[in-house]
């Protein structure tokens, strides 16, 4: 049953994906290798794609990948599933446990999660450089584009990513 | 007759069955507009919940608002989705917390679905092809700046950095998944700072 499955797994990425959108990432990356739902380059696309449409990152990732793997239904799946453990774990906090007593007992625990989650998305990048960069081109197009990026890192992604899709109109012209 | 039916109404809407559902489908949709109106999550949400929340409704006070945001940043899930569950369950309880949940979740698997099925039968198509090409380029760049804000704040000291470069040897040469990664980073963090008290 591929529902039960999706609604296991992103159960299992809400329960661990902690601090925000991007750290759900190299969960999906790693489900690549286990299942054939979605494939890695198909996941950039559904990074950009989440980035540039109204909603949380992490969810709308999550129902791009449901969808994926199983149409609509697939997607709400992985939704609820990525969706639950946040609700109970709030609702849990919310009813025993004093606000900053709680921030508190999570603090020591993402002490050694912090940088463990950014050495996750270090090398999911690794992983996506090796398939967006295919030449010296496109080689010198991510450098300049990670330059410029950083630079103007105010401005929303969503402009660098349209910008992007000039680009990669442009580069197939040559 | 029509009296009788009068009376009926009248005490319907005075019983609270129709008021907690007014006020239920209030949360539902001013969290829908949440979800609808923020592009990317997290600090973009933070703006309008405000302006929604605190201002337009008094749901919650901006202390509270705030409290919520930073349990919500340090506790697993979503950001977005702990903070509308908080005020959904201060609001009405579970079922306030399940409406507000939803609500705000609700746009993303509407307007990705669509995107989704969309891009499926495009994709194929020369043009479109090529610019998503383009922005895989621009996708990597955004997540090496990701890296880049997120060394500031995440790695300050020795501990930290040997977490992070612990782990990518894991990763990287030991083919081991996130999931067992970030357990075990918990876990040497954990038995860091008892050790640091002793």
């Amino acid at each position: 049953m591929i529902y039960l499955v999706l609604f296991g797994e992103f159960f299992k990425i809400g329960l661990l994906a902690i601090g925000g959108g991007l750290v759900t990432i190299p969960f999906l990356m790693e489900l690549t290798d286990r299942y054939d739902w979605f494939s890695k380059s198909q996941l950039a696309d559904m990074i950009a794609v989440s980035e540039s449409t109204p909603g949380p990152i992490g969810v709308n990732m999550a129902t791009y990948a449901g969808f994926n793997a199983a149409g609509i239904s697939g997607g709400i799946a992985a939704t609820f599933g990525l969706v639950l453990p946040s609700l109970i774990i709030i609702i849990l906090i919310s009813k025993y446990v004093m606000k900053y007593q709680s921030c508190l007992a999570f603090q020591n625990i993402l002490f050694g999660v912090r940088p463990a989650v950014l050495a996750l998305i270090l090398y999911t990048g690794y992983i996506l450089v090796g398939l967006a960069v295919t030449d010296v081109l496109t080689g010198a197009a991510a450098v300049v584009s990670f330059l410029i990026i950083h630079r103007f890192n105010k401005v929303h992604p969503i402009i660098f990513i349209m910008a992007g899709a000039v680009l990669g109109i442009l580069l197939e012209m040559r | 007759m029509k009296v009788y039916t009068n009376i009926v109404v009248f005490k319907l809407i005075n019983s609270g069955i129709v008021q907690k559902m007014i006020s239920g489908l209030d949360l539902f949709w001013t969290f829908f507009k949440i979800g609808l109106f923020t592009f990317g999550g997290g600090a973009a949400m933070l703006p309008l919940l405000r302006a929604e929340v605190v201002e337009k409704r008094q749901w919650a006070s901006d202390e509270e608002l705030l409290d919520y945001y930073s349990i919500g940043q340090c506790t697993p899930g979503i950001i977005a989705i702990n903070t509308a569950t908080f005020i959904g369950y201060k609001m009405r309880g579970y079922w306030g917390a399940v409406l507000t949940t939803f609500g705000v979740v609700m746009p993303s698997v509407i307007v990705i679905t669509l995107i989704a099925a969309l891009l499926q039968n495009y994709m194929q198509h020369p043009a479109v092809a090529a610019a998503f090409a383009g922005i895989r380029i621009v996708v990597v760049a955004l997540i090496l700046e990701a890296v880049v804000e997120l060394w500031k704040k995440g790695i300050r000291n020795r501990f930290g950095a040997a977490v992070f470069v612990v782990s990518l040897v894991l990763l990287a040469g030991f083919g081991l998944g996130p999931v067992w990664v970030v357990l075990l980073a918990a876990v040497g963090g954990v038995i860091y700072l008892r050790s640091l008290r002793k």
